[in-house]
Order: structure tokens, then C-alpha cells, then sequence
């Protein structure tokens, strides 16, 4: 008797251990399959983006390009910040973020902004001579009518949140790097 | 087609349970190369020798298409050496916002600069030899390594019965003999960062090693991992044939 | 609700509740559970299950290699070896994928040899056997279409002469290369329909294998004494023992498999496999792979025209006799259910049978050794005598030996048989 359920336990044991042992190896298998979808070692290496600013005027807004996505860069005035600065409490946004914590310090006349609007995708307009601003002289999304201010930041239509801030620094007064 | 052989000997071995023998021939020189072998590893300081060598001499006629300047990290540089490095060759790009192309330093996400703009181009430099690329040399020609050290150091006077073609050079180790690349490396031709001057057979061992490491860049964390996976598969199997005598032990 | 007839009761209510809509669990308990196999099947029968599994690696990893790939003549050879340099794991994902091809090849090769070895051909499973030669086909097309991909020296002039082969057909030959072609030479549209049938025959071989384990479920394994199960006595249910079984030996086989994908990954390549196709310039040797050998050495086996005697008109030239041959080949596989006249299956109880089929393998070894060797010389009158052998084996061997052969005695049941005391 004690043999035969001695036998059973160790039986089961080895179902076990054959069961996890397969499942590991299954389980370990799809990683390289996932993980080759990830983005590979060329598309990361052009993760960083260098342009030159010296030939954007003031009241000027263009659009680059970093990681296939549109960077909208805009050139303001010290009033045009100062104005942008003064219209509203920021406290009452959507999305509360001050003016000066969207650019960086020193160099307060230039906004810079993934230019995909945070509702879905769409790119808004606003970057070119003649395109729609929208009530608060920044961007307008064409697509769900979110309208963003002249720092980037919602204030109407349905958009969750202010455009986003690329990671970026100035290596000199006219050039920047993003990513 | 020797390994084609080999392929089908042990596929033919599994059937009949027996062991097949492939046969050694060839008339290249066996090299002793750390990274060959089940568990080889690479050289670092000969493959990085050999990148020297490349860059100093191969260079100058051998394109390396496939690889980019990032791909140097693999050779134990830092980012701001694999940018050095970059930033020493121009490449064109744009067009720009004038629709012109313009010239750039190079960065470490671009491929390696080829010496020439096409074949043709490189054809017409070399006297109608074309200097093969050498992203994948080792992979792509017999002997890997061997092959490459053999035609580096194989120069030599033809035997006097031998009739010559004008402009090509006298290999020991070239199919044919006749090759139509001068000989590249000489004694004291390079200088490494350590002061040496290195002998042919030197920079021939390292730049033969470096390019096996340009064809198979991923070859260390493939061995890496493949002595993991075993392990645990050869557990594996230890398991399921106990299971299966367990299972089996009941059958009459 | 009353549950139709053939289903059966499950203790947990969700698989009840499915199985009564859909009937799966009944059917998998039905053809893996208590399924019986005949008690006597040795690891050779494990090769199928193996097989099977080699196809799924082969569609898993070709379907995240494809979303890599480039099917264009000009960026190609390029995205493979992106593939080999960025993508993550990419060089994983290659090697099991090349690799697997041939371990493919070698558990099906063994699956076949298996079925020539122990009478798995004849009645009652003579479709059965059709369907797998249709799947052998089918793989070594899929095969062929895969290795062009990469646009190497190898990918391009293999498809170069393996399409060329179609030429030899009279009248309609020349037209039906540059079809499938789709130019004049190996080009781009060539390289874009291969891609797409590469991707679209694993699943139809998938469709096919579906079509011969169904054939298989209905007439029950074949054993290696040939005699089909008597009693209960002779069978064992499929699940624990051949799960169990089979199980240990795709582990087995998936050890030395990986062994050869992480440790000589280019063991069964050629070093013109690395070079870019160049269309003006062919390889001094140029080689298929190790599992088409065989059979290419029997397209160069047919040296000579032959004439109608007496006069110096060809009937039948060399070239389309070489195609005949090499097609002949495999088709003849497919007559030879009612080729074999023996009453009796396993090759165990033929004696003489037994010989002729190990000479079969030998003349295979020949023909592949030969097949890789520089065409000419000495040695093709070496695959002249081995495809002779092929042809007589099946053509006139095969059926005389079931008229003049002494069998052994056969066994009255499988657990009467003196091997299978355990």
C-alpha cells in the first residue's frame, strides 16, 4: 500500500515539474517574439533630433521632426509671454501647469511641443501663416476641436491634457537637442 | 559546399544510427581564433587592434555597408569614443530646407562611410576589381578567419613556370593565385595606441578577428544564452524520461 | 437540454456548459485522451508529433521574421541583416527559423522512413500516406520559396535553376518559366511571389496535416509489428502513455535542435549564402540544401538523350528525362500503396524486403554525397548506379518481392508478439 501511494505522490511530482518545466520553455520562447516587436537597436539610435533655432524669427512657428513625430517649436515674443503669462490662473486649468514650467528657464521666449494633440493623435493646427488658432491664439485640433493656448495648454474641447514637452536642452543659445 | 556535405552526413548519420566522418582537406592554414568553438570568446583588444587596422588601411578600398558607427559600442567603447569616431568621417544628407543636400559629420547612428559612392566607382579605382564588402567577409567566405589571415600574409614572387597577368599580384592562399589586390599590410605599417608597430602576421590575426566579430556581432550573448537554454532543456529531458518510466512502469 | 449521443460528461460545469455547444472536449478526450495506440509503438512514432511541432516553431518564428522583411531586390539582403543586427533577438528568431527548416526536414524524413519501414502505407491507410506525400511536396516548395528570401549568391541562383527546371517541358516550357518568373530573369515580381506563397503555403500545410491526422484518427497507428490491434489487451489509451512519450522525445529532439541553432548556427549554410545575389555572376559551386540532395542528384543523373533507334531524332533529351526523374520520384511514392504486393506490413517479418529498404537508404546517402559534390566525373556513373537503384526498388523490386518473398510467421496479435514482453 505505502509503495503504491508513494508511487502516486512521486508520479504527480513529476507531472509537475514536467508541467512547469514546459510551461517555463513556452512562456520563455514568446519573449524573443514580444520583445523583437519593441523598437530595434537602428530605430532607437535616431532617438535624438538637433535643430537650429538661429534662423526662426520672432512670431515665427515651425515644425520639426523627432522619432517620426511633429516638434512644434514657436518663437514668442517677451510680451507674447508676458501676455500668456498674465491671462489666466493657471491653478483653474484642466491641466494646471504654468507657463514658465513649459520652457526652460533662460530661454522663455521658445516653446517646444510634441505637436499631437492629447485628445487622439491628431496633429492641431496653428503653425502656419493663415491656419486657425482658436480662441486662445495657440493651436486648434481640426479633428475634435480641442483648443490650446499660446503655451500649449488646453482650454477647450475635449483634450485631457496640455500638448506634451519633449525631453530636450539647449547645447547653445541656438540649438537644441531633443531626446 | 564542404558544410553542405557535413549537413547531410549528419542528417544521413541520424537515419542509420551510425557516425558519419567528414573529410579535412583544403589548403588553408589552421589558425588557433579564440572566438571559434562551442564556447569561444572574442579578443577584445585584437578586435579592437583589428578595427584599427581596418580604419587605417582596409578602409580605403573595403566598404563595411551593413555596420553603423553605434555598433562600436560592442567593441567596448564608450559613447563618447563611438562619436569621436563618427564625427571623423562626412556624410551627405538632406535635402534641406532649400531642397539642397549638404555634408555633415557623421554620427553614430549612421553606417560605416563606404570609400566609394557605388561599384562602378570602386571598379574604376581598383582596375576593374571590385573590393567586396566586408560586413559579412568572414561568414562569406570558406575557412572564416583563416581565409582572411591566409590571403593577408599570403603574398608572395610567383613560381617562375607561372605567366602573371599584368596587375594582379601572386597569393598563396587565393583561389587561382592571381589576385588583384596588392598586398595591404606590410611590417610596421600600423602603429598601435600601445606604440608597437605591428608585424603583418599581427594586424592580419587582429583585422581577420575584428571582421569576425563585424559578421557575427551577436555570437558571445548568443553562447551566453545557448548554455543556459541547454542546461535547462538537458534537465528537462532528465525529467520527462523519469516521468515516462514512471507512467510506463505498469505496462505488461 | 438533451445532450446529443456522441458527447459525454464533464464534472466541470464551464467545459460541460462549452462542450454541450461546441464539442470539443469530447472530441480531444475522444482522440488524445482514451484514444488507443497500439501498446507496441516504439519512439519512431514519435516523429510525427515532432514534426508537427517543427511546423508550428517554423510559422511562429516566420510570422515576426516576415514583419522584419523586405520583399524587394534592392533592400532585401539588407532587412534580413537588419533583422540579424538591430532587431531585438533577430538573430534568435533567424537561426531557429533556418535551422528549423532542416530539423523539419529530419523528423519528417525520419516520419517517412518509419511508414517504409513498418508497411504504414498500405490498407487500410493508403490515403493516409497520400496526404503525407502531398505535405512532403507541399514543404519542399514552401522550403525552396524560403530560401530565396534572403537574395543571397545561393537564394538567387537556386531559384534561378530550380525554376529553369520547368523548361525541359515541351512546348510550354519556356512560357511557363517566364510566368513564374514573371520576367526574363529571377527579378523583383519573382521575389515578390515567393515571399507571398512562402507565407501563405505553411498554412495550407497546416490544412493538410489537419486532413492526415484526421485520416490517422479513423484507421488508428499502424505498429510495428503490422498487425492491427486485436483487444483492448493490444492497445494502451493515448493519454498518459504517449503523451508521456512523446513529450520526452520532442524534448530530446528540441535539445539537439537548439544545441545546433545556439552553438554552429551555420553549420548546414554556405558561405555564398552571405554574398548579395548578383545576376551576372554565378557561383563556382552551387549547392541546394542538404534535403533536396538527394533528389538533385537525380536530375543530373540523366546524361543522355535518347533517340528513337536508328535515327538521330530525340525523343526524349536529357534534360526532361533529369525532371521526369527527379518529379518521378516523389509522384512514385504516391502509387506505393499498390505498388507493394506483400500481405505482410512490417518489414520486420520480410527478410529480404528488409535489405532492399536499407539498400534504399544507402543509395539515398550515395545520391545525397553525390548531389553535393561538383557535377561530372567518376562519380556520376556512382549516382547513375544509386538512382537506378531508387527506380528498381519501387518499380520492380517492391511489387515481385510480395509474390516470390518467404515472410517470417506474423504474430496473431500484438501481445502475442515475443519483442513486446515487458
Amino acid at each position: 500500500m505505502g509503495s503504491t501511494k508513494d508511487g502516486a505522490t512521486r508520479r504527480d511530482f513529476l507531472y509537475l515539474t514536467a508541467g512547469a518545466m514546459g510551461a517555463v520553455a513556452v512562456g520563455t520562447a514568446a519573449v524573443p517574439l514580444v520583445s523583437s516587436m519593441n523598437p530595434a537597436a537602428d530605430t532607437l539610435a535616431l532617438s535624438t533630433a538637433e535643430v537650429d533655432l538661429s534662423h526662426i524669427e520672432v512670431g515665427q512657428r515651425v515644425v520639426a521632426v523627432w522619432r517620426g513625430k511633429p516638434i512644434f517649436i514657436d518663437h514668442r515674443s517677451a510680451e507674447e509671454v508676458k501676455e500668456v503669462r498674465a491671462e489666466v490662473d493657471w491653478h483653474t486649468l484642466r491641466d494646471p501647469q504654468s507657463d514658465a514650467s513649459r520652457v526652460k528657464e533662460g530661454h522663455d521666449q521658445w516653446l517646444v511641443m510634441i505637436g499631437i494633440c492629447t485628445h487622439l493623435g491628431c496633429i492641431p493646427k496653428g503653425s502656419k501663416q493663415g491656419d486657425p488658432r482658436g480662441e486662445f491664439g495657440g493651436w486648434f485640433c481640426p479633428c475634435h476641436g480641442s483648443e490650446y493656448d499660446r503655451s500649449g495648454r488646453i482650454r477647450k474641447g475635449p483634450a485631457p491634457r496640455n500638448l506634451e514637452v519633449p525631453p530636450y536642452k539647449f547645447v547653445s543659445d541656438t540649438l537644441i537637442r531633443i531626446g | 559546399m564542404k558544410k553542405k556535405l557535413i549537413g547531410f552526413m549528419v542528417a544521413a548519420a541520424l537515419c542509420l544510427g551510425g557516425a558519419a566522418h567528414a573529410e579535412e582537406g583544403g589548403k588553408l592554414a589552421h589558425q588557433y581564433w579564440p572566438e571559434r568553438g562551442v564556447f569561444g570568446k572574442y579578443d577584445m583588444a585584437s578586435v579592437q587592434r583589428g578595427f584599427q587596422v581596418y580604419r587605417e588601411v582596409c578602409s580605403n578600398c573595403h566598404s563595411l555597408k551593413l555596420m553603423s558607427y553605434r555598433d562600436l559600442k560592442g567593441l567596448g567603447y564608450t559613447d563618447a569614443q563611438v562619436k569621436a569616431v563618427a564625427s571623423a568621417y562626412t556624410v551627405q544628407d538632406g535635402p534641406n530646407d532649400e531642397g539642397e543636400m549638404f555634408d555633415r559629420p557623421a554620427r553614430p547612428s549612421d553606417r560605416f562611410h563606404s570609400p566609394f559612392a557605388n561599384d562602378k566607382a570602386a571598379r574604376a579605382a581598383n582596375g576593374g576589381a571590385l573590393p567586396p564588402d566586408m560586413s559579412l567577409l568572414a561568414n562569406a567566405r570558406p575557412g572564416g578567419p583563416d581565409y582572411i589571415y591566409g590571403i593577408l600574409t599570403g603574398y608572395g614572387t610567383a613560381p617562375a613556370d607561372v605567366k602573371m597577368t599584368p596587375g594582379l599580384y601572386w597569393n598563396d592562399t587565393f583561389p587561382g593565385h592571381q589576385i588583384a589586390m596588392p598586398q595591404p599590410l606590410s611590417d610596421g605599417q600600423v602603429t598601435y595606441s600601445n606604440g608597437d608597430a605591428a608585424s603583418t602576421q599581427q594586424a592580419a590575426r587582429d583585422v581577420a578577428q575584428f571582421l569576425d566579430w563585424a559578421s557575427n556581432p551577436h555570437m558571445e550573448a548568443r553562447k551566453a544564452m545557448g548554455i543556459k537554454v541547454i542546461l535547462f532543456m538537458l534537465f528537462f529531458v532528465g525529467i520527462m524520461r523519469a516521468a515516462k518510466r514512471k507512467v510506463w512502469a505498469d505496462v505488461h | 437540454m438533451s445532450r446529443p449521443a456522441n458527447t459525454q460528461k464533464f464534472d466541470n460545469c464551464l467545459i460541460q456548459w462549452i462542450d454541450e455547444r461546441l464539442p470539443i472536449f469530447t472530441m480531444l478526450t475522444k482522440e488524445y485522451g482514451v484514444f488507443p495506440m497500439p501498446k507496441n509503438a516504439n519512439y519512431l512514432w514519435s516523429f510525427g508529433g515532432i514534426a508537427l511541432t517543427m511546423l508550428i516553431i517554423m510559422i511562429v518564428t516566420g510570422v515576426f521574421l516576415a514583419m522584419n522583411y523586405t520583399p524587394n531586390t534592392a533592400l532585401a539582403f539588407d532587412s534580413v541583416q537588419r533583422t540579424m543586427r538591430d532587431v531585438n533577438y533577430g538573430w534568435l528568431l533567424r537561426y531557429v527559423h533556418m535551422n528549423g527548416a532542416s530539423f523539419f526536414f529530419i523528423a519528417v524524413y525520419i516520419h517517412i522512413f518509419r511508414g517504409l519501414y513498418y508497411g504504414s502505407y498500405k490498407s487500410p491507410r493508403e490515403l493516409l500516406w497520400i496526404v503525407g506525400v502531398v505535405i512532403l511536396i507541399l514543404m519542399m516548395a514552401t522550403a525552396f520559396m524560403g530560401y530565396a528570401l534572403p537574395w543571397s549568391q545561393m537564394s538567387g541562383w537556386g531559384a534561378t535553376v530550380i525554376t529553369s527546371l520547368f523548361s525541359a517541358i515541351p512546348v510550354i516550357g519556356d512560357g511557363l518559366v517566364t510566368w513564374l518568373w514573371g520576367g526574363f530573369s529571377v527579378a523583383n515580381p519573382t521575389l515578390n511571389r515567393f515571399f507571398s506563397l512562402h507565407f501563405l503555403l505553411p498554412f495550407v500545410i497546416l490544412g493538410v496535416v489537419f486532413i492526415h491526422v484526421w485520416a490517422l484518427h479513423v484507421t488508428g497507428s499502424n505498429n510495428p509489428t503490422g498487425v492491427e490491434p486485436k483487444s483492448e489487451k493490444d492497445t494502451l489509451p493515448f493519454h498518459p502513455y504517449f503523451t508521456v512519450k512523446d513529450s520526452y522525445a520532442l524534448v530530446t529532439f528540441m535539445t539537439i535542435f537548439l544545441s545546433v541553432v545556439f552553438f554552429a548556427p551555420l553549420a548546414l549554410t554556405e558561405p555564398d549564402h552571405f554574398k548579395h545575389f548578383n545576376p551576372m555572376q554565378t557561383p563556382p559551386e552551387i549547392v541546394p540544401e542538404w534535403y533536396f540532395l538527394p533528389f538533385y542528384a537525380i536530375l543530373r543523373s540523366f546524361t543522355h538523350d535518347i533517340y528513337i533507334p536508328f535515327t538521330d531524332i530525340i525523343i526524349l533529351p536529357a534534360k526532361l528525362q533529369g525532371v521526369m526523374g527527379m518529379f518521378g520520384s516523389l509522384l512514385l511514392l504516391m502509387v506505393l500503396p499498390w505498388l507493394d504486393t506483400s500481405k505482410v506490413k512490417s518489414a520486420r517479418y520480410r527478410p529480404v524486403y528488409k535489405w532492399c529498404l536499407l539498400l534504399l537508404l544507402v543509395s539515398l546517402c550515395v545520391l545525397g554525397y553525390v548531389g553535393s559534390q561538383p557535377a561530372g566525373g567518376s562519380l556520376a556513373v556512382v549516382g547513375q548506379v544509386a538512382t537506378a537503384y531508387y527506380f528498381l526498388h519501387f518499380i520492380v523490386l517492391v511489387p515481385v518481392l510480395g509474390f516470390v518473398e518467404k515472410t517470417c510467421p506474423v504474430p496473431a496479435s500484438i501481445s502475442d508478439d515475443p519483442c513486446c514482453k515487458h
